[in-house]
């Protein structure tokens, strides 16, 4: 693989691994830094920033709150609060990042053949973060993730970041300090109603961005995602990094989202089995040394690609009234307003699709969109063709490249070798025998795994196509093609879309920017004309929709199963019997041949079922709690009826579509 | 009420505008000048130029001289004859009809390239300023090179011919008080001092301006005239100093009627003293510098010093509720009125008694001051007076940065020790201080500037880019001052603040009052800018200091600025709750087509951004029409609604038409 390459996009991207494989190591660790930092920089240590935390008028207001409520005086409370800083602050020490940056070498050469870094987005950030405090925003797919950042900025001589982590990883011997001092801060995963620790949380992370101490990373998805799909943003963190822009503390916050694409992923094998309902590993040391034996294997590309530097003060433009606060200190604690809490949800959404759009695609994962598509059992037995495969993948490849993918195709090489290469570098998921390609296992429960994993791979496209697959479900469960049926074709969309809304992430308050662009991309490959009040499926459309309408039936048919599931399932349970129960139902189904997708399993898709209905659950009028209908006419409830599918037919010409829950 | 003689506050100041400079070397007692041979000669002379003036070019208008005896209650001791005034009734004899201040006083660089100061009014004049050439350059990418000038004389064909109400102008003629219906005395009123028109003067445009001007000389003469206008439906707009910066004076374009403006200068005697109670009955046409030279005259001051009192009158304040340096000792306008009179359109509104303060519902001297002019004209005020200081002096601390310099002043004001006067300038004033240091003529004073660099800079750590200086003004009996002194510099050093001497200090008041001649001199060379305050709660001083600063460059390269603008600011009151922040933003405008539009929309964003950060729409400026889309949301809309039934009641056919405020 070569060493620059320009993308897609007509992107410089350079290989990082290259420099070092030619360079030592060492030299590397121990290279001069001396970065431009942020202009307005309050010159402080690691301590100072706690000691500012704990003197602020906030926690100050907090402390007594809470004295007032408990039966603890104000000073048993500021030392709980010291306590959980101390748990909590970074100890960022360049030493410590030339140690990581040492270490991180040896490992990626080991792991990577090739890490690429856009070096147009890299020099944008370094203008970025001496003008504004600056907030990276990655993507969390690995573990690798954590670092790789900090890694890729102490080699271009550019401040690097303090990161927000979860409190495991800081319990880890060892290793947990070399975070800390690499910059970590730890986050207890379940904070929930901990009055204290969500104030001491935000007052750190607030003066971090104000003081503008270093840039400042944390996951907006919460957690890594297991799918490999974008996760829905948490909006905690983002609601703390922001305020100060809201409050006028600062000018101006620089979001910088960061799209880090894997060829394959490290942990993947981990991550369908948690799927699958077995607990992931505890973050422990000795752990990590015996996932020594993953880094024996080969894991491809990888693509760390910095995005646009945003202003926030641009995006909030118009959405945000900042004199809300001239009339209360600012540093009373207060629930957000609506518009702060409506803008920062959009924010974090919006985000997160342009970290989708930045993510750079490998021909693995459209392999993975075609095979996914062919029934399981061919996979085990019979294998999928070559040449079929190869077709059908260089067929997507073209419509990929039409929706405006970014993808890492290597150029270099001939397309049957650029395959070849993938299968090789997947096979714990795929074998190439004897012309045909297999996958899965006799073994139901491994083949449960590897199709989790193929899904995993197939969902790093799946954002590319996600609008016209809406779409085109929607046109052929509607059959809702002709005059004056757009505007029932948008309604459907949308449901869809609101059903799907923990499944994808869409931007709040798009959905119809959403179907016209689902519209436009059908349109320009040929796949449908459209006209104003119509949308009509062309002759070589047949093949893009029912490709995008297959795409999106694991989706379709997993939701069936649990609404099924749940429908038949009366009484209460808890939500862990649920997982084991649902999965033990989806199971059975799948034994029998009446369901096709082993999807179903996974407990991502159950508990995004649940929130989907809990979401439409609080729409409802209280009289109908308990059986949900959605007339798809007009998106409007009705008490009467209690039957609901979502199968892909349509009984009549106006139809109605209920969707029906125990719930 | 009437002029909008607002203390255009960016032009300041106060030492130097002062005809006595010797009154104000520090550490010098006060009481040394206060008949000082100077004055009497300046005003010789000044009468000499204005007959001389009047002589050369006769007025081809004769009502244009008559003098009316006025008989008002004024006691004969302290009558004085109007000649002895700054503000004659054709001010263009004396100021600048295109540009701030007096005409013989200006910036401009000399045959060597060397900045220098013309006239000898100020402590500056017939100085040279090295600096501020490189200063310029530097900061604006401005060259002597390029250079546009101003349009010289008026072209009076480019003024309107007037619209004359007839049978108005019939009765006034009978009346005996003088008018003029000229183009330059038309065109004089017909502005204040924002930017935008100065630009357009200069450029020799010349929108909508008043049909006639009026010189009252007294409260029955403006009564006489007021009520004509009703009687004629006549539009009137109160003038005094004409230093508004909010575009109060602009006439409405819209305004079909006759517009007369009522210029207040010729009512500007101090009617009398009452040494007991320590008040003064002034005319509200008086300005500043008249006023303090008079009552300084009897051992008095009002201790009220806008930046701009060289030219803005007794009325402008009330009108506008001004606010002085010194308000920290002598308390701004609203706490100096004890009474006022104004005419309107109903009749006279009054107090019955001057009881210091009273509990006899909302208070009426509210609705009179900052009417700015919507209501009438005030035509006189009584104010509080204060015995001349025995003492003052100057003074000055150096802190590292912006930052520890708010904090200071912040506990200079918990501690309530403010001294008359603190001001703390950025980092870019103080370089622009500076720049404006007038050539050194020992090897010696050099040498010391050099050490004090070298200490502050190289012993103290101090960053040349980031440090920043207050200035300082004491004011009492000397041994109190001394007291007062070091109390402030301890608290000063709490902050990293090094004393930095008595004439930094000085300098920065000079800085103050010079700047809005610099403006003149920056819109020779392409450069335009302007001044613009706020107030603010401590907590966010600094906050908004940064944001304004900032959304101002953001804009200006938004908007195609091809130079990077200079923006600074400073802290120029304290106050219990917060602070005043002034704002200066100037910019080149080489390359933009329409530079004033670009500047209009920059200062709209920079006031966005100030109440967005919780500051007001303005501390002592005032409103006029400038700033009227924010009122709504600034005061809400019961709050309107309150001034609007005040101004219908008042005024129900709106003769006081100039459309400002509401």
């Amino acid at each position: 693989m070569p060493s620059t390459y320009a993308s897609s996009g007509n992107e410089e991207l350079v290989d990082i691994l290259e420099e070092r494989r030619r360079s030592g190591d060492l030299s590397h660790a121990l290279r001069t830094f001396s970065p431009q930092p942020y202009k307005e920089m309050t010159p402080c240590s690691a301590s100072d920033l706690s000691k500012k935390t704990l003197e602020s008028q906030y926690l100050k207001y907090i402390f007594k709150e809470i004295a007032s409520e408990s039966s603890l005086s104000m000073e048993e409370v500021k030392e709980d609060a010291r306590l959980l800083l101390e748990e909590m602050s970074q100890n960022l020490q360049l030493g410590f990042i030339r140690l990581m940056g040492y270490t991180m070498t040896k490992v990626f050469k080991r792991l990577y053949t090739n890490i690429y870094v856009n070096m147009e987005g890299l020099n944008m950030l370094q203008q970025a973060i001496q003008e504004n405090p600056v907030i990276l925003m990655p993507t969390h797919r690995s573990y690798i993730d954590f670092l790789i950042v900090s890694y890729v900025l102490f080699t271009y001589d550019i401040p690097v970041p303090v990161i927000a982590a979860g409190l495991p990883l800081a319990g880890m011997k060892l290793v947990g300090e070399i975070l800390r001092r690499s910059g970590a801060f730890f986050i207890r995963r379940s904070i929930g109603s901990d009055k204290l620790y969500w104030a001491v949380l935000s007052e750190y992370v607030k003066t971090i961005v104000r003081t503008g101490f270093a840039p400042l990373e944390f996951f907006v998805e919460g957690l890594r995602s297991r799918t490999l799909k974008s996760v829905p943003p948490k909006l905690g963190m983002m609601h703390m990094v922001l305020e100060p822009y809201f409050k006028g503390e600062v000018f101006d916050i620089t979001l910088v989202p960061i799209s880090i694409s894997y060829d394959r992923v490290l942990e993947e094998s981990l991550l369908a089995h948690e799927l699958l309902g077995i607990p992931k590993p505890k973050e422990t040391t000795t752990g990590l040394f015996k996932a020594t034996k993953v880094l024996q294997e080969d894991y491809g590309c990888m693509h760390v690609n910095f995005g646009r530097p945003l202003s926030v003060r641009d995006l909030c433009q118009g959405k945000i009234n900042r004199g809300q606060y001239n009339l209360t200190p600012r540093d009373l604690p207060q629930m957000p307003s609506t518009d702060v809490q409506a803008c920062v949800n959009w924010l974090a959404h919006h985000i997160v699709r342009i970290q989708e759009e930045g993510s750079c695609i490998s021909p693995w994962s459209l392999m993975a969109c075609v095979l996914i598509q062919c029934p399981i059992s061919t996979l085990i037995e019979r294998g999928m063709t070559w040449s079929k495969l190869k077709d059908r993948t260089l067929w997507l490849k073209k419509l990929a490249l039409q929706f405006g993918a970014r993808l890492h195709w290597p150029e270099h090489m001939s397309d049957q070798d650029v395959l070849l290469s993938m299968v090789a570098l997947h096979h714990s998921i795929a074998a190439y025998k004897g012309d045909r390609v297999f996958s899965a296992e006799e073994d139901v429960n491994r083949t449960a795994a590897v199709v989790l994993m193929l899904a995993s791979y197939r969902n790093q496209s799946l954002h590319v196509f996600l609008r016209p697959a809406l779409l085109a479900t929607s046109i052929q469960l509607t059959k809702s093609t002709q005059r004056g049926r757009s505007l029932k074709l948008l309604a459907f969309f949308c449901f869809l879309k609101e059903i799907l809304s923990n499944e994808f992430i869409f931007v709040p308050g798009k959905s119809s920017q959403d179907f016209e662009e689902a519209c436009l991309s059908l349109k320009e490959c040929g796949a449908v004309h459209v006209s104003s009040d119509e949308v009509t499926v062309t002759e070589a459309g047949l093949e893009v929709l029912s490709f995008l309408f297959a795409l999106l039936q694991p989706f379709i048919q997993s939701y069936q199963v649990m609404l099924d599931f749940l429908a038949e399932h009366k009484t209460d349970i808890s939500e862990k019997q649920l997982h084991f129960s649902g999965r033990s139902f989806a199971m059975k189904r799948i034994l029998s041949g009446e369901l096709q997708t082993y999807e179903a399993l996974s407990s991502e898709t159950q508990k995004n079922v649940l929130s989907a209905l809990r979401a439409l659950d609080g729409k409802m009028p209280p009289s109908c709690s308990t059986g949900l209908l959605m007339q798809s006419s007009s998106l409007g409830w009705h008490k009467s009826m209690y039957s609901i599918s979502l199968q892909p037919y349509l009984p009549q010409p106006d139809p109605v579509y209920s969707l029906l829950s125990s719930w | 009420m009437n002029e909008m003689s607002v203390n255009a506050a960016h032009f300041p100041c106060s030492p130097l505008t002062r005809p006595s400079p010797s009154r104000h070397k520090h550490g010098s007692s006060m009481a040394a000048n206060s008949s000082g041979g100077s004055d009497r000669q300046r005003a010789a002379q000044q009468r000499l130029k204005i007959i001389a003036g009047h002589l050369q070019r006769p007025s081809d208008h004769q009502l244009d001289i008559t003098a009316t005896e006025c008989k008002a209650q004024e006691s004969k001791t302290n009558a004085q004859s109007s000649e002895e005034r700054t503000v004659p009734r054709r001010r263009q004899d004396v100021m600048k009809w295109n540009g701030w201040g007096y005409s013989d006083s200006k910036f401009l660089f000399n045959k060597k390239g060397q900045a220098e100061f013309t006239g000898k009014r100020y402590r500056l004049s017939g100085m040279i300023i090295p600096g501020l050439k490189d200063w310029m350059e530097e900061t604006f990418g401005a060259t002597i090179q390029h250079k546009t000038l101003a349009t010289p004389m008026l072209n009076n064909t480019a003024v309107q011919p007037p619209n004359i109400n007839d049978a108005f102008m019939e009765e006034i003629k009978s009346t005996d008080i003088p008018f003029s219906i000229e183009a330059e005395d038309r065109v004089f009123r017909a502005h204040g001092h924002c930017l935008h028109e100065i630009f357009a003067l200069r450029e020799g445009k010349i929108g909508r301006v008043p049909d006639m001007v009026v010189w009252p000389s007294c409260h029955s003469e403006v009564v006489k005239i007021v009520e004509l206008a009703c009687k004629h439906n006549i539009c009137l707009i109160p003038y005094g100093g004409g230093t508004s910066v909010s575009s109060a004076l602009e006439c409405p374009p819209e305004e079909t009627r006759s517009i007369v403006s009522l210029d207040t200068s010729q009512m500007n005697r101090i009617l009398w003293i009452d040494e007991k109670n320590l008040t003064a009955h002034v005319e509200a046409g008086i300005v500043g510098q008249d006023l303090e030279r008079l009552l300084n005259e009897s051992g008095y001051c009002t201790g009220h010093e806008p930046d701009s009192m060289e030219f803005s009158s007794l009325g402008g304040w009330v009108a506008t509720r001004a606010s002085g340096m010194k308000k920290n000792i002598y308390g701004n306008i609203e706490d100096l009125v004890v009474h006022v009179r104004m005419v309107t359109p109903r009749g006279v509104i009054e107090k019955s008694c001057q009881g210091p303060r009273m509990s006899t519902g909302p208070d009426v001297h509210h609705f009179i001051m900052g009417s700015e002019g919507t209501l009438g004209v005030v035509t006189e005020v009584t104010l509080k007076i204060r015995p001349m200081p025995e003492y003052q002096k100057y003074g000055s601390v150096v802190f590292p940065n912006f930052e520890q310099g708010v904090a200071c002043l912040r506990e200079v004001a918990k501690q309530r020790c403010a001294p008359a006067s603190i001001r703390l300038m950025d980092n870019e004033q103080f370089k622009f201080g500076h720049a404006l240091k007038p050539q050194v003529s020992s090897i010696f004073t050099s040498f010391l500037d050099g050490l004090k660099k070298f200490y502050i800079t190289k012993f103290k750590g101090f960053d040349p880019n980031r440090l920043c200086v207050a200035t300082l003004l004491f004011e009492g009996d000397r041994e109190k001052v001394l007291q007062h002194e070091k109390q402030v510099y301890d608290i000063a050093a709490k902050f990293g603040g090094l004393a930095a001497g008595e004439d930094n200090g000085q300098r920065g008041y000079m800085l103050t009052f010079v700047i809005a001649y610099l403006r003149d001199l920056g819109m020779d060379y392409y450069v335009i800018g302007e001044s613009f305050e706020t107030s603010v709660p401590w907590d966010r001083v600094l906050d908004i200091c940064r944001n304004v600063k900032a959304r101002i460059i953001r804009e200006c390269k938004e908007k195609g600025v091809q130079f990077s603008p200079l923006s600074t600011c400073r802290v120029t009151q304290t106050y219990d709750a917060g602070a005043c922040v002034y704002f200066y933003f100037a910019f080149n405008y080489r390359g933009l087509s329409d530079p004033v539009h670009v500047y209009e929309q920059v200062e709209h964003a920079a006031r966005e951004e100030i109440l967005a950060n919780g500051g007001s729409l303005s501390h002592h400026h005032g409103v006029g029409k400038l700033r009227k889309e924010w009122m709504r949301e600034t005061i809400s809309d019961v709050g309107l609604g309150m001034l609007k039934s005040v101004k219908d009641y008042v005024d129900p056919n709106n003769i006081f038409g100039n459309r400002n405020l509401l």
